[in-house]
């Protein structure tokens, strides 16, 4: 039973690394239509300028992540700007495929300056964790779900709360007559993109201690927010984060308990259960064309 | 009814895509001698033979590619993993089982359908993400079976000394011979994907990926043909992967990764989605590319990302499109003559019978009553119209009645079938035919392919001769004046074009009845009187008609029935005199009586 806790706890840490990610994901589905694949080079992105700043620079480790925060924001307008912007009138696949191409890009430029090898990265806590009866909360895992959790509510607070947030939601609603209200539809675009990569930034620096930095946590990281989405309902914005959290738990318990070489194979297996069975998902809308 | 009839000989129609059964023949038989010749001067190992290999055998798995997502529209990210299915079973088959080349090689096709169709048959009812999606998931979970389950499929190690086939005495051990087997292959799949986009189910897959709508209510069965589309691309995705595994003799688990399926489909975009030989292109492309970039060293494939953008940028219909774009000739106009349709030699008055009865429709959106218990009945060879002002539920009633609404309540019944459960393409094919208030037409496809469409309902007369399709299909375009257009795309025509082509598509399907919705919105005042005009034709040859339209002009001009929606329900139903001096349609549609006149 406590090692069953242990793994539920490490799982919501997990899953709180693919909420973050899928809620990135998710608002630019919602915003621009964009369905990204390059979203987990972001995470990449920001780990690698965490081991910059601080690894190889030395700079103090919150201000290494905060630079890299803004960083990775402004990174965000240089790739909707090359990725998205061109094609914003094409649809959505040549979208996709240009998304395709920048993720091969940004992978093998990072290959190419850092070489394949993983770099560990320090936790953000020296304290090594809090022991509750016989379960250890280890300090990088509450980090991660304190974080992932005030980002969350704070993210509901601008979106409810205040106007940027409902001009952000009627964009993403409906463009045509966001523009037609004189809401700056590009700029609330391209807000999305900035935010989605700097969300998507911290959870790749936040994630860097446990699974260490490497190119190849890209892919795995972009195909779980992929698979998170879908679990929790597509272009949900609740169920891109129950949904990070269900699969972070779900692997975790999977590996531990089923099968260690077949890990990432629980994501994709609920994955398949769902598309066949809910396919809505666990808050997805039924969505049909009007003839 | 006219001279037309006899002045064309049977056999001496003129041909429209698909109805020449030589076509490319030919082409193939020479490609097929040349690349026969090529392969003897080939190197018999080594660098380029790998290259060569490499490319004939990707490009068949991108011609899938083509099928599914250039002809069906239907994004797939899993052809690298039917690649590996069908490179495993001729792997595994020929090494471990010590069973035939081919008959392996047939063992992985079939499971590569099979896995294509339970895929397909779970996903493809739902939005076009979705498949998409849940191939990734196929995809990975392929990928680390593979790399794991090490007992049958010797994991990471991979299967090395796989064997090359026998057939018909010949031994394809030669590596020339061997590429000779599989550039013969590549034409042939190309030649087959080739003819496939012209013919009845390439027109098919086509209209899903144009406008799914239209094509359920053309008589098209949407679901099947998504999911007989990905199961061709996922049989062809094997048979590139098991000519693939003969030829390297060496495969392993990250050749068919998910990084695979992305480069697979880049090839596909890259050359031109919509053309087999743009599948070519992109492959032979993106097989050198990388080659050629080797000089750049560890940042090749970083180049090779940012081309990727770049090339979606600057060519939108890949490098095939781009080329053919411009080498496209003038489109010649098709000449000679074909029968009128069928339907105007017939003489036939307004009757009695009922054609379509509804009975107590409903429809509801939630809380909303858009069609909330509506009677009518339409009679045989009547016009009859469909009024109410906006919002009234007029569209929302075709709809139901068309199938692509469920109905909430209530009962349909067309020439004494009960079709309330019916799916839209079934009510297509027992006759019912509509056109589109936004117009509806497949904007990727020609004009006489948009109508050849029609023609092809099942059910049709004319539907299983190739050559009377297209004639068929002329004929309707005849009537609405279309012809000079016919090898335009639709896409290019003016709205007022787009909408004739619209009608010519349903009444080149010889409708039971036709249902037109707001056929004159959007149109000018001359379309308009043309349109007037056409719906006047086409009264008094025994074709039943019910239009909804907001212009009474029109409507008094042609119908000799009205009844009149508003807000969901029926307010008004009769003749045009009785009905237009109704008090509540007066009131509800054309606005309270003045004093005055009420007086």
């Amino acid at each position: 039973m406590n090692d069953f806790l242990q793994l539920v706890f490490q799982g919501l840490g997990i899953g709180a690394i693919y909420a973050l990610v899928s809620l990135g994901f998710v608002l630019l589905i919602r915003a621009a239509s964009v369905v990204n694949f390059g979203q987990g080079e972001f995470s990449m992105l920001g780990a690698y300028l965490l081991v910059v700043f601080f690894n190889m620079w030395g700079i103090p480790y919150l201000i290494g992540m905060a630079l890299s925060v803004i960083i990775m924001a402004g990174f965000g307008l240089i790739f909707a700007y090359c990725t998205y912007w061109p094609l914003r009138f094409r649809g959505g696949l040549p979208v996709i495929i240009s998304t395709i191409g920048a993720s091969i890009f940004l992978q093998n430029m990072v290959l190419f300056l850092y070489g394949p090898s993983s770099v560990p990265v320090d936790d953000l806590f020296d304290t090594p964790g809090i022991q509750i009866g016989e379960v250890f909360l280890a300090s990088q895992y509450l980090a991660i779900i304190v974080i992932a959790a005030a980002l969350v509510g704070l993210q509901y607070f601008i979106f409810e709360k205040t106007l940027l947030g409902k001009k952000l939601q009627a964009t993403s609603q409906d463009k045509e007559m966001a523009s037609l209200l004189g809401i700056p539809v590009v700029l609330m675009i391209m807000i999305t993109f900035a935010y989605s990569s700097a969300l998507g930034g911290l959870a790749g620096m936040l994630v860097a201690p446990i699974l260490f930095v490497s190119v190849n946590m890209a892919g795995i990281i972009t195909l779980k927010a992929f698979a998170a989405n879908i679990i929790g309902g597509y272009g949900s914005i609740p169920g891109a984060i129950l949904g990070g959290l269900a699969l972070g738990v779900a692997e975790t318990l999977g590996a531990a308990y089923i099968s260690v070489p077949y890990k990432d194979a629980f994501a994709f297996l609920m994955l398949l259960a769902f598309l066949m069975v809910r396919p809505q998902g666990l808050f997805g809308e039924k969505i049909s064309e009007k003839a | 009814m006219s001279p037309l009839h006899e002045t064309l000989p049977h056999g001496t129609a003129v041909h429209g895509p698909g109805s020449n059964p030589w076509r490319g023949l030919p082409a193939t038989g020479l490609a097929i001698i040349v690349v026969i010749f090529a392969s003897s001067l080939a190197p018999a190992q080594g660098y380029y033979l790998n290259i060569l290999m490499q490319a004939a055998t990707y490009a068949i798995a991108v011609l899938g590619l083509v099928v599914v997502l250039g002809y069906c529209g239907q994004i797939s990210i899993a052809q690298a993993a039917f690649f590996g299915l069908g490179a495993y079973a001729v792997a595994l088959g020929t090494v471990d089982f010590h069973i035939n080349f081919f008959v392996a090689l047939f063992i992985g096709v079939v499971l590569s359908g099979l896995c294509g169709l339970i895929l397909g048959l779970g996903t493809l009812r739902l939005g076009g993400h979705y498949l998409g999606m849940i191939t990734i998931s196929f995809q990975q979970i392929l990928t680390l079976v593979l790399t794991n389950w090490i007992d049958v499929t010797h994991g990471p190690d991979g299967v090395r000394n796989i064997e090359r086939p026998r057939l018909f005495g010949i031994s394809f051990e030669d590596g020339n011979t061997y590429l000779a087997l599989i550039l013969v292959s590549t034409v042939l799949v190309t030649l087959f994907v080739w003819r496939l986009k012209a013919s009845r189910f390439g027109r098919a897959m086509q209209a899903v990926r144009d406008n799914e709508l239209a094509a359920s209510t053309s008589g098209i069965n949407v679901y099947g043909t998504k999911v007989v589309a990905f199961g061709i691309s996922a049989v062809l995705g094997a048979i590139g992967g098991g000519l693939f595994a003969g030829g390297f003799r060496y495969i392993s688990p990250d050749q068919f990764s998910f990084g695979e399926s992305i480069v697979l489909l880049t090839m596909a975009l890259l050359g031109g989605v919509t053309s087999p030989f743009g599948a070519l292109v992109g492959t032979v492309s993106l097989v050198l590319l990388p080659e050629w970039l080797r000089f750049l060293k560890q940042i090749y494939l970083a180049v090779y990302g940012a081309s990727v953008i770049l090339i979606m940028v600057f060519l939108p219909d890949g490098l095939w499109g781009f080329v053919d774009n411009r080498m496209r000739k003038r489109v010649k106009p098709v000449t000679g003559t074909v029968p009128p349709l069928p339907l105007l030699a017939q003489t036939g008055e307004a009757t009695d019978e009922p054609v379509l009865v509804v009975e107590d429709l409903a429809k509801y959106f939630g809380g909303l009553k858009a069609v909330d218990g509506v009677s009518l009945t339409v009679r045989r060879g009547t016009v009859h119209a469909l009024i109410g002002p906006n919002g009234s539920g007029k569209t929302t009633f075709i709809n139901v009645v068309t199938g692509l609404y469920e109905a909430t309540g209530g009962k349909i019944t067309f020439v004494t079938h009960d079709i309330t459960t019916l799916a839209p393409h079934n009510r297509n094919r027992a006759g019912l035919a509509r056109t589109y208030q936004n117009i509806r037409v497949f904007r990727g496809m020609t004009v006489l392919e948009n109508v050849m469409i029609g023609a092809e309902r099942q059910g049709n007369d004319v539907a299983h001769d190739p050559k009377a399709v297209v004639a068929r299909a002329l004929a309707a375009l005849d009537f609405v004046d279309m012809r000079g257009d016919a090898h335009r795309l639709v896409g290019d025509l003016s709205y007022g074009h787009q909408r004739y082509v619209e009608i010519a598509r349903a009444l080149a399907s010889s409708p039971h009845t036709l249902l037109l919705d707001e056929p004159a919105a959007g149109l000018n005042l001359t379309e308009k009187v043309e349109l007037g005009n056409l719906l006047k034709r086409l009264k008094g040859h025994g074709l039943t008609i019910m239009i909804i339209d907001h212009d009474m002009n029109l409507v008094e001009q042609v119908a000799d029935h009205i009844t009149v929606l508003n807000f969901g329900k029926r307010i008004a139903d009769g003749t045009p005199q009785d009905v237009l001096s109704h008090p509540d349609v007066i009131a509800a549609y054309l606005g309270e009586p003045r004093k005055n006149e009420a007086a």
